[in-house]
């Protein structure tokens, strides 16, 4: 175990997340996680980690990071604007660093959480078999907190399974984009029988725009109201995640990484796993629409995908694992290289 | 109670098996023997189960079970359910210091409830609660049984901050706050107990389908187990429901 990274500056909402805390949701136990498990998946693939391994959570503003330990780094999701020694910082790549670059971020330019993976991975101690911070909770990540100044990030970089080549890439074809109006697929119910028919029907034809309540726990909308046929109250029952909730307002809010895992609202709908990455990425303001696709529809686009990624996956290069480091001292200042054999 | 369960879809990895529309032990029993019996058999593709009041949420891998199965099978599963015989729940002791600093509205409750602090108490205390589900927070009860007589509003205006073991009232419901939070609950009193800690094995103590019965205990007792507690020596004191009723 290594401290790989420094934080100079914390971000907005800076946290250390996995693909979340699976099996307690039974004893009220939210399940957290990255919001854009997607993008997760594929900065760990780039670093040679299981898919699941803890990274950071980026949110809106990104922070300041001074890297300790020449380790490889990769960063997916949002444009952050982010910059290694003042140079771009190129996302969706496998990207090497050394002992003291300074990785900057600006503000968003597009989509809303960026997620930076270490190779090995982020090693905190897990919590109920799990790294992701929880904040309500206090629990997992950097003792159950967002990041601060002066925190340092460990990771056992031996640890990462494979060695993936610097400038390894993800396939064009499965690279998200977070621009413009947002549609999202949805599988109607568990409770769309709890609105009008013409609830429903405003509910796939109206435009909703993403408000500034929008949080690891959900995302609340505004927009044309869903009209309910007998009131808005359901005896409490489990929510799952990118359930579409219509509390007694009638404005939407779907349900992310954070939510509590039961709740008294009626739920429309569920969005389709495919599309969870897109509200993930939603800011303030964008637009979203929503389409209904049956149940079958969503899981083929599911199966389709995860072949896809799968496939990319496996065909990354791996580099030799030889590395050499360099330290050149001129004028006086010492700078740091390191030279990959490739195959 | 329905007569047959309906599956209503939640998405495209997860699905409800609901019993029916209301709130009874009868109802929650079908959810409880369900969920006895899905994690005895272990069906492939189901990943976790959230039981609630009259209802479960089925989470499943779809890349490894298609639902259609899955929904066969649980009816399967469903129909066989006549046969098990669930384990004897039981009692959960849960000592609680009534009023003074711990239970800040115990003189609003008695105030609207026309009864006296003595009688709140005995009636509080005088009940064995179910735990129908958690949820909401981690380690919240939703307890089931509260003597009516003790129903009482939600304040008007929420607290920013309820200590972790605050007891109190809302309506007809009673609970305890598993962990720091806001809300509008009338505090009566405060356990000692941590009914949530994340480092403890098992991390929630109460378990859905169990019972809770509040014993009143002092401020000086309150203190005492407090202490046993943080040094880890204090036994949580649970018995068969059938050994003796509520505490008259």
């Amino acid at each position: 175990m290594t401290a790989v990274l420094e934080v100079v500056m914390p971000g907005l909402l800076t946290t250390v997340q996995d693909r979340g805390r699976h099996g307690y949701q039974a004893f009220g136990m939210p399940v957290a996680g990255a919001v854009d498990e997607y993008a997760l998946r594929i900065a760990n693939i780039l670093v040679g980690n299981p898919e699941g391994a803890a990274a950071l959570e980026m949110t809106l503003l990104g922070p300041q990071l001074k890297v300790l330990a020449p380790t490889k780094l990769a960063l997916t999701g949002a444009d952050l604007g982010a910059e290694i020694n003042g140079q771009e910082f190129p996302r969706w790549q496998t990207v090497a660093v050394a002992t003291g670059d300074e990785i900057t971020f600006k503000a968003a330019t597009s989509g809303c959480r960026g997620y930076l993976a270490v190779a090995g991975g982020i090693d905190v101690p897990e919590v109920m078999g799990s790294r992701s911070t929880y904040l309500r909770g206090k629990i997992g990540g950097l003792d159950g907190r967002a990041l601060k100044v002066g925190d340092h990030i460990n990771a056992n970089s031996a640890a990462a399974k494979k060695n993936i080549q610097t400038g390894a890439q993800l396939a064009p074809e499965l690279m998200p984009r977070y621009e413009g109006p947002i549609t999202l697929r949805v599988i109607l119910g568990p409770q769309d029988d709890h609105f009008t028919p013409t609830g429903q029907e405003i509910f796939l034809s109206s435009k909703y725009q993403v408000t500034t309540d929008a949080d690891r726990m959900g995302c609340r909308l505004e927009g044309a109201t869903i009209e309910h046929a007998a009131g808005a109250d359901i005896i409490s029952d489990g929510i799952p995640l990118g359930a579409v909730q219509v509390p007694g307002h009638g404005l939407p809010i779907i349900m992310l990484a954070d939510r509590q895992t039961t709740g008294g609202y009626p739920k429309i709908a569920t969005v389709a796993s495919v599309d969870l990455s897109h509200i993930a990425q939603a800011k303030p303001g964008d637009e979203i629409s929503f389409e209904a696709i049956s149940r079958s529809e969503a899981i083929q686009l599911l199966k389709e995908r995860e072949a896809a990624l799968n496939e990319w996956a496996k065909s990354l290069p791996e580099a030799s694992g030889r590395i050499w480091h360099f330290s050149i001292g001129i004028n006086g200042q010492t700078f740091t290289a390191q030279v990959e054999e490739v195959q | 109670m329905y007569e047959q369960p309906r599956l209503l879809p939640a998405g495209d990895g997860a699905l409800v098996v609901e019993f029916g529309n209301e709130i009874t032990p009868e109802i929650n029993a079908r959810v409880r023997s369900l969920t006895a019996a899905l994690e005895a058999e272990s069906l492939a593709g189901v990943v976790e189960l959230v039981p609630t009041y009259r209802s479960i949420l089925v989470h499943f891998d779809p890349l490894i079970m298609a639902p259609e199965v899955l929904e066969t099978r649980l009816l399967k599963v469903i129909d066989g359910l006549a046969e098990l015989k669930l384990p004897e729940p039981e009692v959960t002791m849960v000592p609680v210091c009534y009023g003074g600093e711990f239970g800040p509205d115990l003189d609003y409750v008695c105030e609207h409830t026309g009864l006296s602090t003595e009688e709140v108490i005995k009636l509080h205390t005088g009940t064995d609660y179910l735990i129908y589900m958690l949820g909401f927070t981690p380690g919240f009860s939703y307890l089931g049984g509260m003597d009516e007589r003790l129903a009482t509003p939600r304040l008007k205006t929420p607290r920013t901050h309820i200590p972790a073991g605050s007891t109190g009232i809302a309506g007809k419901q009673t609970g305890i706050y598993p962990i720091v939070s806001p809300g509008g609950w009338q505090l009566i009193g405060r356990t000692p107990l941590k009914l949530y800690d994340p480092f403890r094995d098992p991390p929630v103590l109460l378990k859905a389908g169990n019972y809770v019965r509040f014993l009143a205990i002092s401020e000086d007792k309150y203190r005492e187990i407090a202490a046993q507690i943080s040094d880890g020596t204090y036994q949580i004191q649970q018995k068969p429901l059938s050994e003796g009723g509520a505490a008259k």
